[in-house]
Parts: structure tokens; C-alpha cells; sequence
């Protein structure tokens, strides 16, 4: 089809319910629309955090003073964290696939609670707004570290309470959006469609939303505790209030290392779904992933000690909590061997999603072993607190989840757009960013086994060329990331018109127009097949 | 999907109102005592009989099917887990 050409039917894009133009986003309750209002804040947030990412870096590519004082270094690690982990990061891949193709995926013509859904939107917001607010309101920037720690953070005199509301509020948007996936996996899936017979990426949607509905109130009671202890000297955690810190940690890390699963199970999902489109052949172990998404949000939940080995925890717990680690390993590898599994043999078609999933496997693999070394005890007490650190959860969240959310926007945006960006510079982009996020992070690890700690302004010569080259590759992340913006949007209007089903998938959203009309389906369609079946087997 | 509407009679909406007033008096009582380290044992009971009783007639529970039954009483096992799993720390520090 020709560029000029558009697509003859009216899809979400262009239907008119009761508002008209903006209103007609900003009032919208079609789950498609609300996925992109998520789109677009997220992105806007993510390029916002992202340039904070490479001020940081740039004041570290030689030691001393470069482009900021040491304060606003403490604001804008902070601020990038918590930019980054709660309004990117954790609601990411849920809030912007799973809000658009969730009900196409299980056959529905929305979520269970529409109204509900764009609500959480604003809350989002809201706590978003108040996110950002916290970096120039009044005493300073929060330079508490995204995790809050107490004594500190109930002493720090800078914009700590608006952080802690800000993180306070981004979770009931939360658990809304967890809330409303559960009841619409439950009772919105088309006839015929068994919990057996449900795609993958709701599979991972319905065990991120389970975790999302069970532990984010308790981070969010927690942070209240702080603002408690802060604003009512009520001494929860503050020991000279007569709290204990180890309590903060403990009560943080409940909701925050489930919180990596809920970063990098929809993540998970997402290459799930690519790795048989462009193998054209169906997954590998359906059920084995099925099961080992459910056993990752499961154990993953008890793991949260191994965040507090050199606090002074109770030598039990240490072991405890070494051992779960070791064991939440298992069921991320069963996956790894899945994928591979499922491309092999198949008839691969490299095209940019598949490149993004392949490079999600190998950094997802290099922050998965480095997460083993941080999860055995004894090395544990060596790497704490390091640069290893760093590397280790950019690895499995930017390389992870990052790479995972660039590949499904680019394996489902004909989809989304009605149009195709250009593969030839997507593919070019792919190359930029995936050589400029290992030049960035890799250093990192050898230079934290050397002994650089995280968090720091100023660092030993010996740390330099470590932090120079890491410098370098932030650069270059930073081109790719632009380059790849400039291909979406700049193809959003001008790409050629995209067919139904430009990538041969078999899952319900291929099945229908590009982009969706209104509500997805002119009839609720009934399944009978497994949701993996490519031509030849069918 | 059951349409069905089920609604608890005054008789045992005052029951329950009731029965947490006296739990609540009762959790105040036991701050008086001491338990040692089963202090926060005895105030956890205290609060897990309040929330049963919210759950099961308040929140209407009682009249699900056992499938949603069993998904709270799934919440229930993760709590005491995950307490149980914290004061591994604190007994054995």
C-alpha cells in the first residue's frame, strides 16, 4: 500500500463519542485510548528521567566538581529513581499494553471497570505532577535515593513528603489498574477461552496485577509511616524516636522487590508473545511458562531480605533469604529456555520487535547472573553498595523491562497506529541503543568489584576510565533512544498503512483491523484453539 | 453468573457492629498488659477476628462462591507468610 493511502474503516482513532477533540482523550473511557494517554506520559516522564540519567553521568566522567554540586547530585539520582521506578518502570508495560491489548487479547470490548481504568490514569497524574513538584518545591530536591531510607529520610529537611505522597498516590493508581485486570481476566474472556487457551501476555498481566493488588498497600502505609514519623515525631522507624530502621527496610522491600516482578513479568509476557510471531512456530511449553510466571510472582515475594544482608538482619533470615533467591532463579530460567527454545527450528524473520526481544534475553541473563552473585551471601558483603549494584538492576530493569517495552511498541504499533515506522532505521536505532547500554552499564560492574560505591559524587582516580567510558555509552544510549523516538513519531502520520496482520501473528489482535475500531470486535469472537497455532499445525 | 442479591438482615448488621465494638474495646484492654513477645501475636489475633468477621458479613463473603473464598483466604496464608518470614529476622537477631 502506498503512504498516502489510509485505512478505509473508523478505528478508536477517529470515533467520536460524547467529546470531541482533546476532551475526546482526556474523558475517554475506551481502554485503548486510556493505554495511550499512558503512552504519552510515560514517555514524556521517561525522556524527563532519562536526560537526569545522563546529567548524572556526565558529572561522573571525571572526579571532582564537573556540571553540579554535590546536592543537586543527591536530587537528581533521586529524582531520576523515582521518576524512573514509579511512574516509568512499574506501571510501564501494564498500563500501556495491557490497558490496549488485554481485552483485545482475551477477546473482550473492554476492561471490567472502564471508568475505573481512567481514573487510575488521573491518579497517575497526579502523583506524577506531585513527583516531579518534589524537585523544585521549596526545601530542595529529595536526596534520599528512590528507597527512602529511614533515619535519614525523616530527618533530610529537603522535599521529602511531597516524594513520599507522590510515591503514596502512583500506588493506588496501581492498584486500581491490578484490580480492574484481575476481574476482567475473569470475567470478560471470550467463550471458549479457558484459563489454557488465554495468550501469555495476559497470563503475565494477571500474575503482575495479583502482586500489584497484594504489596503495593504496604509500601504505601509504610511511606505514610514516614510522613507520620516526620510531620507527628510518632517513632516508627526513627531509633531516636524509638522506631527501628530495619523495619522501614523490611516493610520497603515487601512492596519494592516484588515490585521488580511486577516490572519484568509483563516484560516477560511481551517477548513472549514475539518469539513465536517471528519464528512462526507456537511457544515452546505453554505451560511451563504459564506455571513459572505464577511461581516467580510467588516466591519472588519472599525474597525481599536479600536487599538487607549487611543491615545486621538475623543470620536465619540471611540464609533464608539466600536460598529463595537462589530458588526464584529456576523459574526465570525454565523461561529463558522456553524462548530459545521456541525460536529454534523455526523460520525467524529478524525484523526489529524479535531484535529487541533477542537483546532482551541477553541482558536479562547478564542482570539475572550478576543478581545470583548479589544474592550469595558471602559476595553479597563484598559488592553491597556498589557500582555492581547499579549495573545489576539496569541490566534487568532498563535492559529487562526497558528493552522488553521497545520491543512490544515496535512489534505492536502498526497495530496501534495503523501505520509502519521505517525498519531500516528502527534496526539502526536497535544497534545505537543496545551498543550504547552495555558501553554505559557493563563498566559499571568492574569498576563496583573494584570497590566504587553507588551514589557517589566524587570517586579515586583509579575509577576513572571505568566512569569516562560509561559516560561515553550514555551518549550514545542517548542518541538511540532519540533516533528510535524519531522513527515513531515521525511514522505515526507519514508511514505506509499498515495491513491487519503485518507479522503473520496468530493471537486475537491480529485478527482484527489496524488500528482496533471502537469496540475491537463486531462480535465477541468464540475460541476454539490454542492461542499458538501457526498454519502448518492448525 | 449468580444475579442473585443477598442482604444481611439489621439483626446480624448489629450483631457484627457489636461484636467489633467489644473487639475494639478489647484491643485498647490488652495494651495494658503485658505479654512479652506475644504482644504482637495477641493484638494480630485481635485485628484477624475483627477483619474475618468484616469480611465474611460486611463485605459479604459469606454468600460467595468458595472459589472467591478461597482466593481471600490465599491473601490470609500470604500475610502470615510474610509475617512469619519477617520475624525470622527479629526472634533470631
Amino acid at each position: 500500500m502506498s503512504k498516502n493511502e489510509k485505512y478505509s474503516h473508523e478505528s478508536y482513532l477517529e470515533y467520536q463519542g460524547k467529546y470531541k477533540g482533546i476532551w475526546g482523550w482526556l474523558f475517554s473511557t475506551d481502554h485503548k485510548r486510556i493505554g495511550l494517554l499512558y503512552l504519552y506520559s510515560i514517555a514524556f516522564f521517561f525522556v524527563v528521567a532519562a536526560i537526569l540519567g545522563l546529567l548524572i553521568r556526565i558529572e561522573l566522567i571525571a572526579p571532582g566538581p564537573t556540571i553540579m554540586d554535590a546536592q543537586t547530585y543527591n536530587g537528581l539520582f533521586t529524582v531520576h529513581g523515582i521518576i524512573m521506578i514509579f511512574i516509568v518502570v512499574i506501571p510501564g508495560l501494564g498500563a500501556v499494553f495491557g490497558n490496549f491489548f488485554l481485552p483485545i487479547m482475551i477477546g473482550a470490548k473492554d476492561v471490567a471497570f472502564p471508568r475505573l481504568n481512567l481514573l487510575s490514569w488521573y491518579i497517575f497524574i497526579l502523583g506524577a505532577i506531585l513527583a516531579v513538584a518534589s524537585q523544585f518545591a521549596g526545601g530542595g530536591a529529595p536526596d534520599t535515593g528512590w528507597t527512602f531510607y529511614v533515619p535519614y529520610s525523616s530527618t533530610s529537611s529537603t522535599n521529602v513528603i511531597f516524594a513520599l505522597t507522590a510515591a503514596f498516590i502512583l500506588g493506588f493508581s496501581s492498584i486500581l489498574t491490578g484490580i480492574n485486570f484481575i476481574v476482567t481476566i475473569h470475567r470478560l474472556r471470550a467463550p471458549g477461552m479457558g484459563w489454557f487457551k488465554m495468550p501469555l501476555f495476559p497470563w503475565s498481566l494477571y500474575a503482575t496485577a495479583w502482586i500489584q493488588v497484594l504489596a503495593t498497600p504496604i509500601v504505601g502505609i509504610t511511606l505514610l509511616m514516614v510522613i507520620a514519623e516526620r510531620v507527628l515525631q510518632i517513632g516508627f522507624f526513627d531509633p531516636a524516636l524509638g522506631g527501628d530502621p530495619l523495619l522501614f527496610q523490611h516493610l520497603f522491600w515487601i512492596y519494592s522487590h516484588p515490585a521488580v516482578y511486577i516490572m519484568i513479568l509483563p516484560a516477560m509476557g511481551v517477548v513472549t508473545e514475539i518469539f513465536p510471531t517471528f519464528s512462526q512456530k507456537p511457544v515452546f511449553g505453554y505451560g511451563a511458562i504459564v506455571i513459572s510466571s505464577i511461581a516467580i510472582a510467588a516466591v519472588g515475594y519472599f525474597v525481599w531480605g536479600h536487599h538487607m544482608f549487611t543491615t545486621g538482619i538475623s543470620y536465619w533470615s540471611r540464609w533464608f533469604f539466600s536460598f529463595l533467591t537462589f530458588i526464584v532463579a529456576i523459574p526465570s530460567a525454565i523461561k529463558v529456555f522456553n524462548w530459545i527454545s521456541t525460536m529454534y527450528g523455526g523460520s525467524i524473520d529478524l525484523k526489529t520487535p524479535l531484535l529487541y526481544a533477542i537483546s532482551f534475553i541477553f541482558l536479562f541473563m547478564i542482570g539475572g547472573f550478576t543478581g545470583l552473585t548479589l544474592g550469595a551471601l558471602a559476595t553479597n558483603v563484598h559488592l553491597h553498595d556498589t557500582s555492581f549494584v547499579v549495573a545489576h538492576f539496569h541490566y534487568i530493569i532498563f535492559g529487562g523491562m526497558g528493552f522488553a517495552f521497545f520491543a512490544g511498541i515496535h512489534y505492536w504499533y502498526p497495530k496501534m497506529y495503523g501505520r509502519m515506522y521505517n525498519i531500516k532505521l528502527a534496526n539502526i536505532a536497535w544497534g545505537v541503543l543496545f551498543t550504547g547500554f552495555n558501553v554505559l552499564y557493563f563498566p559499571l560492574f568492574i569498576i563496583g568489584i573494584q570497590g566504587m560505591p553507588r551514589r557517589y559524587f566524587d570517586y579515586l582516580e583509579q575509577f576513572h576510565t571505568g566512569h569516562f567510558i560509561s559516560t561515553i555509552g550514555a551518549i550514545i544510549l542517548i542518541i538511540g533512544i532519540f533516533m528510535m523516538l524519531f522513527n515513531l513519531i515521525y511514522y505515526r502520520h507519514r508511514g505506509a498503512v499498515a495491513p491487519s496482520n503485518p507479522w503473520k501473528g496468530v493471537t486475537l489482535e491480529w485478527q482484527i483491523e489496524s488500528p482496533p475500531t471502537h469496540e475491537n470486535f463486531e462480535e465477541i469472537p468464540e475460541i476454539k484453539t490454542p492461542p499458538y497455532l501457526f498454519k502448518k499445525e492448525s | 453468573m449468580e444475579n442473585k442479591t443477598h442482604i444481611s438482615s439489621y439483626e446480624s448488621h448489629g450483631r457484627v457492629l457489636i461484636s467489633l465494638l467489644l473487639l475494639t474495646m478489647l484491643s485498647v484492654l490488652v495494651t495494658w498488659m503485658e505479654f512479652g513477645v506475644f504482644t504482637i501475636a495477641v493484638a494480630l489475633t485481635v485485628a484477624s477476628v475483627k477483619a474475618f468477621i468484616v469480611l465474611t458479613w460486611f463485605m459479604h463473603l459469606k454468600f460467595e462462591s468458595n472459589f472467591i473464598r478461597w482466593m481471600v483466604a490465599g491473601v490470609f496464608v500470604l500475610f502470615t507468610l510474610v509475617l512469619i518470614i519477617t520475624f525470622i529476622d527479629y526472634f533470631f537477631r
